[in-house]
């Protein structure tokens, strides 16, 4: 219990009128990051319930987990069988030769290993950049640093490519941070996601780096197409030509965004966050119900020049970052809708709006992250309408 | 019938008078405070919009456009210096007239909208309407579509916003960014969303 005493000996410093007053934020970080927050309702009506923030953020990370694995080794994975054509080269290739362990695609671990040294300076970027101004903008104002940034930079650094630079991925975190979230009061009070609004600046800011058009494998000549780019491109024949099947994309051994390519593993996070209850399930029968209905419209509807209508839900499903954003930014409780029959109609618009992105636009090739976007302007909306629907009809049974 | 409706889906979409050209923004800020009074003032937009726009489109095509005096006897009279004029006029009678129907018919309506019903006369969206059938030389069926689409997507615009704000009254903005500041930003993330639709070829 050492460092317990350590906290209680250190804490009358940062309360009022100790002489780190100003830094008690930082404080109150550390210790409810370490401890079971102590702060307790003092004043009737007591409300009892083993979920407070810090529970629900802890299991939205957790139901990450498989994402993370995911995207550590299939980094790997892709680089190390880009290697072998092209050559390694680099501080990573240094490291990773230092350590004796080789590129061989076939070797697990040294996929592994080669995939954490792609997404771990990009998430310690991510949890430096953008913790530097939670606590800013916490000291300033006063207010606690939350949780819920430990979920927006995980899920931020799992929806980059491996590729993005650097200087890059604190861009966007920040923008994500202060724009999408800070400026409206913090956790809970914003009306977008943060980590997608930090994501979608990047993506308009560089769209050459971060389009989307072709596969983001980190090795210098290789170049190639992601899914939805070949699809845009050929059809979906071309799609096999490029040794792309339906199985290698539920799995996730396709090149992508590091933590989004594996359906798989986002079916694991769905699970637990339904079991938990911390997702809501109608915003994903929502969101399931306006994909696969729209794209078997538009499968019906056809055409001759644009290979896409012809694209069959269940691949939908599986490629891009559909699966990643329906798991994780879809059920996100604050930038949704917060009404039951809302929920389904907020679910629909976001399927809908996909297919219909990377169908009919031809400027992007994927549409979660702008779809959900939009998603999120309307949900206020939403709510307000089956309000308005639930006070009529409660009117009209009370006449 | 079928670039009737793209030209529909493009106006209201596509580009939105107000989240990718950006007009109308004295109106779409200071009215967006509420949801009822925000879809009121998003109608009477669509409403003048869609009387204006193929107005204007009349008679650009049978007073201004060159040649266009010919059933009169002056083939040669070119009158399209008198354009900007002419529509300014046209939508100055049109919001009088809407003013005054409201203020018999729907009195809450009009005086929720206050002030900003006459200014509407001056709304750029409105002239932004009419100077883009002017510029894309529209006909007169394409005229009226673009009207009512423009509006409408003006309205939803508008009401999207003003459901953002109603959440934000929940939340803990800045003292410095209070009121107009933040509403600037969230227009600016608002347009961002409705980038999605940039690109679409219809």
């Amino acid at each position: 219990m050492g460092l317990r005493n350590f906290f209680d000996r250190i804490e009358p410093n940062f309360e009022k009128g100790g002489k780190w007053e100003r830094y008690f934020p930082l404080y109150e970080m550390v210790e409810s990051f370490l401890y079971t927050p102590k702060a307790v309702t003092t004043a009737a009506p007591h409300a009892r319930s083993y979920i407070d923030m810090k529970r629900i953020m802890t299991y939205v990370v957790l139901a990450t987990v498989p994402c993370i694995l995911m995207a550590l080794y299939n980094t790997g994975y892709q680089t190390n069988m880009a290697i072998a054509d092209f050559g390694a080269s680099g501080w990573r290739a240094a490291i990773i030769g230092g350590l004796g362990i080789g590129f061989n695609p076939a070797n697990p671990l040294a996929n592994m290993l080669h995939g954490l040294t792609y997404f771990l300076p990009i998430y310690i970027t991510t949890l430096v950049a953008g913790g530097l101004f939670e606590v800013i903008f916490a000291t300033v104002r006063k207010h606690e640093v939350n949780e819920g940034f430990l979920v927006s930079s995980m899920l931020y650094a799992l929806i980059l490519p491996a590729t993005t630079p650097l200087w890059q991925v604190a861009l966007g975190i920040i923008f994500g941070v202060v724009i999408g979230k800070e400026v409206f009061g913090g956790t809970g009070k914003n009306f977008l996601n943060p980590a997608l609004t930090g994501r979608a600046f990047l993506y308009f800011a560089y769209p050459a780096q971060l389009s989307g058009d072709s596969v983001w494998v980190p090795v210098d000549g290789y170049t190639g197409a992601t899914a939805l780019a070949v699809s845009a491109a050929d059809g979906m024949q071309a799609l096999a030509g490029q040794g792309m099947t339906w199985w290698n994309s539920f799995l996730g051994f396709v090149p992508g965004s590091m933590g989004e390519t594996s359906t798989l593993a986002c079916l694991f996070g769905l699970m637990f966050l339904l079991a938990t209850k911390i997702g809501n399930y109608r915003m994903v029968v929502g969101c399931l119900a306006g994909m696969i209905g729209f794209s078997m419209l538009l499968n019906v509807v056809g055409s001759d020049t644009n290979p896409m209508f012809a694209m069959p839900w269940y691949w939908h499903l599986v490629v891009g970052g559909y699966a990643f954003g329906l798991v994780f930014m879809v059920t996100e409780p604050v930038s949704g809708s917060h009404t039951n029959t809302g929920r389904y109609i907020y679910g629909a618009l976001i399927g809908v709006m996909v297919v219909m992105i990377r169908v009919i636009n031809p400027a992007f090739p994927e549409g979660m992250m702008l779809a959900i976007l939009f998603g999120n302007v309307f949900a206020p909306l939403i709510d307000h309408f089956v309000v308005q629907a639930n006070i009529k009809r409660r009117a009209k049974r009370h006449v | 019938m079928e670039d009737l409706i793209s030209l529909a889906v493009k106006a209201i979409f596509v580009e939105n008078l107000a989240l990718s050209f950006f007009l109308g923004m004295c109106t779409f800020i200071a009215v967006s405070k509420k949801i009822s009074t925000a879809i009121g003032l998003g109608i009477s937009v669509m409403v003048v919009q869609s009387i204006t726009v193929p107005a204007n489109n009349l008679i650009l095509g049978y007073l201004l456009a060159p040649g266009a005096l010919a059933w009169a006897g002056f083939p040669d009279v070119d009158l399209t210096f008198l354009g900007l004029i002419s529509y300014i006029g046209v939508i100055a009678a049109l919001v009088q007239i809407l003013e005054m129907v409201l203020d018999k018919y729907f009195p809450p309506l009009y005086n929720a909208l206050g002030v900003f019903l006459p200014l509407i006369t001056v709304n750029c969206a409105i002239l932004g309407g009419s100077l883009f059938m002017v510029e894309r030389g529209y006909d007169f069926t394409e005229s009226v579509t673009y009207g009512v689409s423009s509006g409408f997507g003006w309205a939803l615009a508008i009401t999207a916003m003003a459901g953002v704000r109603e959440k934000l009254k929940y939340s803990d903005i800045p003292d410095g960014l209070q009121g107009l500041g933040i509403t600037f930003i969230t227009a600016g993330l608002m347009a961002m969303a409705f980038m999605s639709f940039s690109g679409v070829k219809l």
